[in-house]
């Protein structure tokens, strides 16, 4: 992904309507998202773009992602443990 | 150097609840209207209310404006202008009706009207019992509102410019203002959008707290604008807390963990509520129990290596309640804070929630200079305005209805005014967009600067450590000290990314220079105040058989203005006249 993609994912992962989002998938881009193969990186790009009450219910566990590409996105979102230093 | 010009009849700046009510008004109204948003609409932060919106509408039981009102007043701690409580609590019926119209889909009594439900602080008949006065779309009413009100605009084809965001208000040398200056985040291009007349709905700026259940889009832009061309911010040292954020994350643990017989516990394992409300214990009021866990923490019973958190147990739970009832803390609890609570208590600290004070508007959201005139063509509604209604203190749902009076009202204001004007656009002084262009150059050429995250925590840790829920005078008096030795560090920010196009760390730095302006006012406000009035409560202005609450009204019934220029604060009284009925006079607030 180029610097512009890359800066644009990054802005919608980090500037969402709910702090929860912002935290979860700031830190995945950071940490997971170099990780993930093409297909997957897209799949990602996809949920990123979703709305807040549509995303966060299935990273928060609450509702089940009837998409399989998703669903294993949305697993590694949920394995994510986003601590901050006091 | 010259920038690209665009004109509009208004430009709105924000697109959550406040920005999307005044757009419909405008386009609705034929006006070519632009609004402004760093992320797309629905993206907005209204998103995250879920309680409701409050309105007499009377439908599970009898209900009145007035009595309202009477919350509204009470809850303010008496700093709220009683003209523009009255204005917003009249109103209530009718933007909510008008939501519903729009599409909203309230929840719904068997009857089909709008289904009501209590929530604390609302009251009937002047404050004798509670009253079934929030008007919700179950735990969704935010992200409802925004669709229905988002829908209502496509409608009407308000012209939205998503991912831009406004860097500066335009003002001649009349002080009248003629737009924002705006950076496209696409394109790295900068452009003049030009209007008669300009609202700012930008939201609130929770981010300068270390700890805020805030997102982080709240920066608090419409505030670093209005201040930077001259506007004096209202009121902001009060700002509301929540007892239950994630220590370290800020995340929101809500009041029914709590409910559901949550315990507050401190290092000792000591149940420490029981102490401070007996009867209550953990379910005290916002206030009483935010003052108790900072108290445990500054006496040294604090958990964690820091001794800076206390722990909210539900161990004692039977699991299978926590699985079945509090589903969604356990998952927030196990990604927010790496613990379990079925087997280890949770980490909580009190948590910045809302900002009470903002641009200082009156009830019609014009926004007024120190003379209280209306500062002509500029207009702010919403959590960046202060009209001022939550005073020292907001209601629950009153965030809501706000957005909605006041987003509408300011909207009916510009077509009123612009009525009056010329046809013609007033034209744009020379060198109108230098100080901008001169940020913005500034940030690209430093070098041997400071770094913007370094710099935004050591502010946020600031703001946390010397003005969070409860306050010193001591602290306070430092705080100021080294917010303004911040200041000089956010003044020489640098970035490394000098690309154009989708540049964030750019976008970055803009918005850490406009939170800073919000924490000086916030710091220079609250050291100033010398007494303790609603979420503003000082160590040194305790409760007393004189002044119940640490309240002062002799010295300190007044709303604090602070200018940038010299970090300059002046006082103006608090409006007491409601526009139809009597004063709610001054009385001790307790519930």
């Amino acid at each position: 992904m180029d610097h512009d993609a890359l800066n644009r994912l990054q802005w919608r992962c980090t500037r969402r309507a709910l702090l929860e989002l912002d935290l979860i998938l700031g830190k995945f881009l950071v940490e997971d998202f170099p990780k993930l193969n093409d297909a997957q990186a897209e799949v990602f790009a996809v949920l990123a773009d979703m709305e807040d009450h549509d995303l966060w219910p299935m990273v928060n566990g609450t509702e089940v992602c009837e998409d399989a590409q998703q669903a294993e996105i949305i697993a590694m979102l949920r394995k994510s443990e986003v601590r901050r230093p006091q | 150097m010259s920038i690209p010009v665009r004109k509009f009849d208004a430009v709105i700046v924000g697109a959550g609840g406040a920005g999307l009510r005044a757009a419909i008004q405008l386009s609705e109204a034929g006006l070519k209207t632009a609004v402004l948003s760093k992320v797309f609409p629905t993206r907005s932060h209204t998103v995250a209310a879920q309680g409701g919106v409050s309105a007499s509408l009377g439908n599970s039981e009898q209900d009145h404006w007035h009595w309202h009102m009477y919350d509204t007043v009470k809850g303010s701690d008496w700093l709220g202008d009683q003209d523009a409580i009255e204005f917003m609590c009249k109103k209530a019926p009718e933007v909510v009706v008008e939501l519903e119209h729009f599409g909203m889909p309230f929840d719904r009594t068997d009857e089909g009207k709008i289904y009501q439900r209590p929530f604390g602080g609302h009251m009937s008949n002047f404050g004798e019992k509670p009253v079934r006065r929030a008007c919700a779309a179950a735990d969704r009413t935010g992200h409802a509102m925004l669709h229905a009100l988002y829908q209502r605009n496509v409608r009407a084809n308000t012209q939205f410019f998503v991912e831009w965001m406004a860097l500066d208000l335009i003002r001649d040398e009349d002080g009248q203002v003629l737009g924002v200056i705006a950076l496209e985040m696409e394109t790295g291009e900068v452009v003049a959008f030009h209007a008669k007349s300009t609202i700012f709905a930008t939201g609130g700026a929770g981010r300068i707290f270390y700890s805020s259940t805030n997102a982080f889009i709240n920066t608090g832009d419409g505030l670093g604008m209005a201040a930077r061309a001259g506007i004096q911010l209202e009121d902001m040292e009060f700002w509301q807390f929540h007892p239950t954020g994630v220590a370290g994350a800020g995340v929101l643990i809500t009041e029914g963990v709590r409910g559901e017989g949550g315990i507050l516990r401190n290092s000792a394992g000591e149940r420490f509520m029981e102490r401070y409300a007996p009867n209550a214990k953990d379910l005290a009021s916002r206030d009483v129990v935010s003052r108790a866990m900072v108290t445990e923490i500054n006496e040294g019973r604090g958990c964690g290596p820091n001794k800076d958190f206390v722990l909210l147990d539900i161990t004692h739970l039977d699991p299978a309640t926590i699985m079945k009832r509090l589903p969604g803390i356990r998952e927030i609890s196990i990604q927010f804070a790496g613990i379990d609570p079925i087997k280890a208590p949770i980490p909580v600290v009190p948590t910045c929630h809302y900002q009470m004070g903002g641009i200082p508007t009156n009830y019609k959201g014009q926004v007024v200079n120190e003379a209280g005139e209306h500062v002509t063509g500029f207009y702010a509604a919403g959590e960046c305005a202060c009209a001022s209604v939550h005073g020292a203190n907001r209601l629950g749902t009153n965030s809501l209805l706000d957005l909605l009076v006041f987003g509408k009202s300011s909207g009916d204001s510009v077509i009123e005014d612009m009525a009056s004007m010329p046809k013609e656009h007033k034209p744009l002084p020379a060198g109108f967009a230098d100080k901008t262009l001169a940020r913005l150059s500034r940030l690209e050429n430093q070098t041997n600067g400071t770094s913007v995250n370094d710099t935004r925590l050591a502010m946020q840790r600031t703001m946390q450590n010397h003005c969070g829920v409860f306050r010193f005078k001591d602290k306070l008096e430092e705080g100021v000290q080294k917010i303004l030795e911040i200041e000089q560090q956010v003044a020489k920010t640098e970035i490394k990314d000098k690309s154009k196009v989708w540049n964030t760390a750019r976008v970055e730095a803009l918005e850490l220079d406009n939170l800073i302006e919000v924490a000086k006012a916030t710091m220079i406000c609250a050291n100033a105040r010398k007494e303790s009035r609603g979420a503003h409560v000082r160590d040194d202005a305790p409760d007393t058989p004189e002044m119940p609450n640490g309240r002062n009204d002799a010295e300190w019934h007044k709303h604090t203005m602070w200018s940038r220029d010299g970090n300059k604060l002046s006082y103006k009284p608090v409006n007491m006249k409601p526009l139809t009925v009597e004063t709610v006079a001054l009385k001790t607030r307790s519930y």
